[in-house]
Protein backbone atom coordinates (compact mmCIF):
# COMPACT_ATOMS: atom_id res chain seq x y z
CA UNK A 1 0.00 0.00 0.00
CA UNK A 2 2.15 2.81 1.45
CA UNK A 3 5.63 2.10 -0.49
CA UNK A 4 8.73 1.82 1.96
CA UNK A 5 10.11 5.14 0.33
CA UNK A 6 7.38 7.14 1.80
CA UNK A 7 8.87 6.23 5.37
CA UNK A 8 12.57 6.91 4.07
CA UNK A 9 11.96 9.90 2.77
CA UNK A 10 9.91 11.06 5.88
CA UNK A 11 12.89 9.95 7.83
CA UNK A 12 15.39 12.14 5.61
CA UNK A 13 13.30 14.91 6.25
CA UNK A 14 13.58 14.53 9.88
CA UNK A 15 16.91 13.83 10.04
CA UNK A 16 17.22 16.79 7.70
CA UNK A 17 15.64 19.07 10.29
CA UNK A 18 17.69 18.47 13.05
CA UNK A 19 20.70 18.82 11.47
CA UNK A 20 19.44 22.55 10.40
CA UNK A 21 18.55 22.95 14.17
CA UNK A 22 21.35 21.56 15.16
CA UNK A 23 23.58 24.00 13.37
CA UNK A 24 21.57 27.10 13.64
CA UNK A 25 20.25 26.86 16.90
CA UNK A 26 22.42 28.29 19.85
CA UNK A 27 21.11 27.52 22.59
CA UNK A 28 22.69 24.44 23.98
CA UNK A 29 19.82 22.67 25.25
CA UNK A 30 18.24 23.35 22.20
CA UNK A 31 20.97 21.83 19.97
CA UNK A 32 20.44 18.88 21.94
CA UNK A 33 17.12 18.83 21.48
CA UNK A 34 17.69 18.06 17.67
CA UNK A 35 20.18 15.70 18.21
CA UNK A 36 17.38 13.68 19.34
CA UNK A 37 15.21 14.80 16.88
CA UNK A 38 18.33 12.96 14.29
CA UNK A 39 17.95 9.83 16.29
CA UNK A 40 14.37 10.09 15.61
CA UNK A 41 14.64 9.97 12.12
CA UNK A 42 16.91 7.36 12.19
CA UNK A 43 14.48 5.24 14.00
CA UNK A 44 11.99 5.58 11.84
CA UNK A 45 14.55 4.13 8.81
CA UNK A 46 15.59 1.30 10.50
CA UNK A 47 11.64 0.23 11.74
CA UNK A 48 10.49 0.45 8.25
CA UNK A 49 13.47 -1.85 7.26
CA UNK A 50 12.76 -4.08 9.79
CA UNK A 51 9.37 -4.61 8.74
CA UNK A 52 10.39 -4.59 5.04
CA UNK A 53 12.66 -7.36 5.49
CA UNK A 54 11.06 -9.11 7.70
CA UNK A 55 13.93 -9.42 10.19
CA UNK A 56 13.63 -8.59 13.82
CA UNK A 57 17.26 -7.13 13.95
CA UNK A 58 16.08 -3.26 13.14
CA UNK A 59 13.70 -3.13 16.23
CA UNK A 60 16.23 -4.54 18.46
CA UNK A 61 18.90 -1.81 17.16
CA UNK A 62 16.25 0.78 17.66
CA UNK A 63 15.91 -0.30 21.26
CA UNK A 64 19.61 0.09 21.95
CA UNK A 65 19.58 3.14 20.03
CA UNK A 66 17.00 4.16 23.01
CA UNK A 67 18.92 3.15 25.44
CA UNK A 68 22.16 5.05 24.15
CA UNK A 69 20.18 8.30 23.69
CA UNK A 70 18.81 8.40 27.25
CA UNK A 71 22.69 7.31 28.78
CA UNK A 72 23.31 10.85 26.42
CA UNK A 73 20.68 12.80 27.32
CA UNK A 74 21.16 11.86 31.45
CA UNK A 75 25.19 12.47 30.67
CA UNK A 76 24.32 15.51 28.60
CA UNK A 77 22.46 17.39 30.67
CA UNK A 78 24.73 16.91 33.83
CA UNK A 79 27.42 18.50 31.54
CA UNK A 80 25.20 21.54 30.78
CA UNK A 81 24.36 22.13 34.35
CA UNK A 82 28.01 21.67 35.80
CA UNK A 83 28.69 24.49 32.74
CA UNK A 84 25.71 26.55 33.42
CA UNK A 85 27.10 26.94 36.94
CA UNK A 86 30.65 27.80 35.97
CA UNK A 87 29.89 29.92 33.27
CA UNK A 88 26.04 31.22 33.69
CA UNK A 89 25.19 30.75 30.33
CA UNK A 90 23.30 28.79 27.64
CA UNK A 91 24.82 30.43 24.67
CA UNK A 92 26.89 27.86 22.65
CA UNK A 93 28.25 30.80 21.23
CA UNK A 94 29.90 31.82 24.53
CA UNK A 95 31.06 28.67 25.69
CA UNK A 96 34.33 28.69 23.75
CA UNK A 97 36.82 27.66 26.59
CA UNK A 98 37.80 24.48 27.47
CA UNK A 99 39.34 25.77 30.39
CA UNK A 100 37.08 27.77 33.11
CA UNK B 1 -7.63 4.44 5.88
CA UNK B 2 -3.69 3.00 6.16
CA UNK B 3 -2.32 5.84 3.70
CA UNK B 4 -4.78 8.32 5.39
CA UNK B 5 -3.07 7.45 8.64
CA UNK B 6 0.27 8.10 7.48
CA UNK B 7 -0.13 11.28 5.83
CA UNK B 8 -2.06 12.43 8.87
CA UNK B 9 0.48 11.67 10.96
CA UNK B 10 3.40 12.36 8.73
CA UNK B 11 2.23 16.01 8.02
CA UNK B 12 2.15 15.99 11.89
CA UNK B 13 5.62 14.81 12.77
CA UNK B 14 7.34 17.25 9.96
CA UNK B 15 5.00 20.26 11.47
CA UNK B 16 6.79 19.54 14.96
CA UNK B 17 9.96 19.05 13.62
CA UNK B 18 9.51 22.58 11.83
CA UNK B 19 7.63 24.21 14.83
CA UNK B 20 11.23 22.94 16.55
CA UNK B 21 13.06 24.95 14.00
CA UNK B 22 11.20 28.36 14.09
CA UNK B 23 10.44 28.35 18.07
CA UNK B 24 13.09 30.48 20.13
CA UNK B 25 12.12 29.37 23.61
CA UNK B 26 13.70 25.95 24.43
CA UNK B 27 10.76 24.61 26.16
CA UNK B 28 8.71 25.10 22.93
CA UNK B 29 11.16 23.13 21.27
CA UNK B 30 10.84 19.98 23.74
CA UNK B 31 7.35 20.07 23.83
CA UNK B 32 6.77 20.27 19.54
CA UNK B 33 9.61 17.33 19.76
CA UNK B 34 6.84 15.02 22.58
CA UNK B 35 4.43 16.18 19.60
CA UNK B 36 7.41 14.31 16.51
CA UNK B 37 7.83 11.71 19.34
CA UNK B 38 4.07 10.73 19.78
CA UNK B 39 3.38 11.20 15.58
CA UNK B 40 6.07 8.66 15.09
CA UNK B 41 4.72 6.51 17.92
CA UNK B 42 1.89 6.09 15.31
CA UNK B 43 3.91 5.47 12.90
CA UNK B 44 5.89 2.61 14.61
CA UNK B 45 2.39 0.79 15.07
CA UNK B 46 1.64 1.13 11.16
CA UNK B 47 4.98 -0.91 10.71
CA UNK B 48 3.75 -3.28 12.99
CA UNK B 49 6.36 -2.65 16.03
CA UNK B 50 4.32 -2.65 18.99
CA UNK B 51 6.88 -3.05 21.49
CA UNK B 52 9.20 0.12 19.99
CA UNK B 53 5.96 1.96 19.42
CA UNK B 54 4.66 1.72 23.06
CA UNK B 55 8.45 2.21 24.08
CA UNK B 56 8.87 5.14 22.31
CA UNK B 57 5.65 7.03 24.54
CA UNK B 58 6.45 5.57 27.81
CA UNK B 59 10.21 6.19 27.60
CA UNK B 60 11.24 8.70 24.75
CA UNK B 61 8.42 10.71 25.07
CA UNK B 62 7.55 10.28 29.13
CA UNK B 63 11.29 9.91 30.80
CA UNK B 64 13.76 11.49 28.42
CA UNK B 65 11.45 14.32 27.31
CA UNK B 66 10.54 15.06 31.37
CA UNK B 67 14.29 15.05 32.18
CA UNK B 68 15.07 17.87 29.06
CA UNK B 69 12.06 20.05 30.68
CA UNK B 70 12.73 19.50 33.75
CA UNK B 71 16.42 20.89 33.04
CA UNK B 72 15.42 23.94 31.28
CA UNK B 73 12.70 24.83 34.45
CA UNK B 74 15.77 24.30 36.35
CA UNK B 75 18.44 26.41 34.77
CA UNK B 76 15.52 28.89 33.61
CA UNK B 77 16.13 28.95 29.89
CA UNK B 78 15.41 32.17 28.12
CA UNK B 79 14.83 32.38 24.49
CA UNK B 80 18.09 32.32 22.73
CA UNK B 81 19.12 35.69 20.94
CA UNK B 82 19.71 35.29 17.40
CA UNK B 83 23.26 35.25 16.86
CA UNK B 84 25.30 37.18 14.37
CA UNK B 85 25.37 34.55 11.72
CA UNK B 86 27.04 35.36 8.40
CA UNK B 87 26.20 35.85 5.23
CA UNK B 88 27.66 33.07 3.78
CA UNK B 89 25.74 30.57 5.81
CA UNK B 90 22.56 32.10 5.02
CA UNK B 91 23.51 31.67 1.12
CA UNK B 92 25.20 28.60 1.41
CA UNK B 93 24.00 26.62 3.94
CA UNK B 94 20.17 26.75 3.35
CA UNK B 95 20.50 25.20 -0.48
CA UNK B 96 23.08 22.79 1.30
CA UNK B 97 20.68 21.38 3.16
CA UNK B 98 17.65 21.74 0.61
CA UNK B 99 19.97 19.74 -1.79
CA UNK B 100 21.39 17.56 0.40
CA UNK B 101 17.23 16.63 0.78
CA UNK B 102 16.73 16.35 -2.53
CA UNK B 103 19.51 14.30 -3.29
CA UNK B 104 18.00 11.66 -0.41
CA UNK B 105 14.60 12.07 -1.35
CA UNK B 106 15.44 11.23 -4.77
CA UNK B 107 17.72 8.35 -4.02
CA UNK B 108 14.95 7.17 -1.90
CA UNK B 109 12.24 7.70 -3.86
CA UNK B 110 13.60 5.45 -6.92
CA UNK B 111 15.45 2.75 -4.98
CA UNK B 112 12.15 1.96 -2.67
CA UNK B 113 9.53 2.77 -4.81
CA UNK B 114 8.65 -0.14 -6.04
CA UNK B 115 8.67 -1.92 -2.47
CA UNK B 116 5.01 -1.66 -0.69
CA UNK B 117 4.53 -1.69 2.99
CA UNK B 118 1.26 -3.36 4.42
CA UNK B 119 0.31 -2.93 7.77
CA UNK B 120 -0.47 -6.05 9.69
CA UNK B 121 1.57 -8.30 7.04
CA UNK B 122 4.98 -8.61 9.55
CA UNK B 123 4.21 -8.01 12.95
CA UNK B 124 6.69 -8.21 15.75
CA UNK B 125 5.97 -9.30 18.76
CA UNK B 126 7.04 -8.50 22.03
CA UNK B 127 8.08 -12.40 22.31
CA UNK B 128 9.81 -12.24 19.74
CA UNK B 129 11.69 -9.37 20.46
CA UNK B 130 12.29 -10.75 23.64
CA UNK B 131 13.31 -13.95 22.63
CA UNK B 132 16.02 -12.45 19.83
CA UNK B 133 16.84 -9.57 22.45
CA UNK B 134 17.96 -12.61 25.43
CA UNK B 135 18.99 -14.94 22.85
CA UNK B 136 21.03 -13.54 19.61
CA UNK B 137 22.12 -10.53 21.38
CA UNK B 138 22.29 -11.22 25.32
CA UNK B 139 26.24 -9.68 24.99
CA UNK B 140 25.15 -6.62 23.69
CA UNK B 141 22.18 -6.21 26.24
CA UNK B 142 24.34 -6.56 29.03
CA UNK B 143 27.32 -4.48 27.54
CA UNK B 144 24.06 -1.56 27.22
CA UNK B 145 23.22 -1.96 30.51
CA UNK B 146 27.06 -1.73 31.77
CA UNK B 147 27.32 1.39 30.10
CA UNK B 148 23.85 2.56 31.52
CA UNK B 149 25.51 2.23 34.87
CA UNK B 150 28.43 4.15 33.61
CA UNK B 151 26.18 6.85 32.54
CA UNK B 152 24.49 7.09 35.85
CA UNK B 153 26.87 7.36 37.99
CA UNK B 154 28.87 9.54 35.36
CA UNK B 155 25.66 11.80 35.80
CA UNK B 156 25.68 12.21 38.90
CA UNK B 157 29.47 13.08 40.19
CA UNK B 158 29.05 15.59 36.95
CA UNK B 159 25.61 17.39 38.32
CA UNK B 160 26.90 17.04 41.83
CA UNK B 161 27.70 20.59 43.87
CA UNK B 162 31.32 20.29 44.69
CA UNK B 163 32.00 21.45 48.21
CA UNK B 164 35.19 21.19 49.02
CA UNK B 165 37.41 24.68 47.31
CA UNK B 166 39.01 23.96 43.98
CA UNK B 167 42.43 22.67 44.75
CA UNK B 168 43.61 25.66 42.88
CA UNK B 169 46.50 28.90 43.92
CA UNK B 170 48.95 25.87 45.44
CA UNK B 171 51.07 28.93 46.95
CA UNK B 172 48.24 30.32 48.69
CA UNK B 173 47.48 27.21 50.38
CA UNK B 174 50.83 26.53 51.52
CA UNK B 175 51.53 29.73 53.24
CA UNK B 176 48.39 29.63 54.91
CA UNK B 177 48.12 26.00 55.51
CA UNK B 178 50.61 26.76 58.29
CA UNK B 179 48.09 29.03 60.67
CA UNK B 180 45.29 26.15 59.69
CA UNK B 181 44.73 23.93 62.86
CA UNK B 182 44.22 20.24 61.90
CA UNK B 183 41.04 20.48 63.35
CA UNK B 184 40.38 22.93 60.44
CA UNK B 185 42.36 20.36 58.12
CA UNK B 186 39.70 17.83 59.14
CA UNK B 187 36.45 19.81 58.28
CA UNK B 188 38.09 21.10 55.23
Amino acid sequence: MIPLSYYLILSAILFCLGVAGFIIKTDVITVFISIELMLNGVNLSFVAFSHFLRDIGGNIFVFFVMVVAAAEAAVGLAIIIAVYRNRTTLNVDKMNLLKL
Amino acid sequence: MQVALFFIFATLAVAGAVNLLVQRAPINAALSLVAVMGALAVLYLLLGAEFIAFVQILVYAGAIMVLFVFVIMLLNAQPDEASHRSRVARIIGVPALVALLVEFAGFLATQFSDSPVRMGEYISSTEDLGMALFHQYLLPFEVTSVLFLVGLIGAVLLAARREDPPAAMPTAVSSSSAKTTPAELVIR
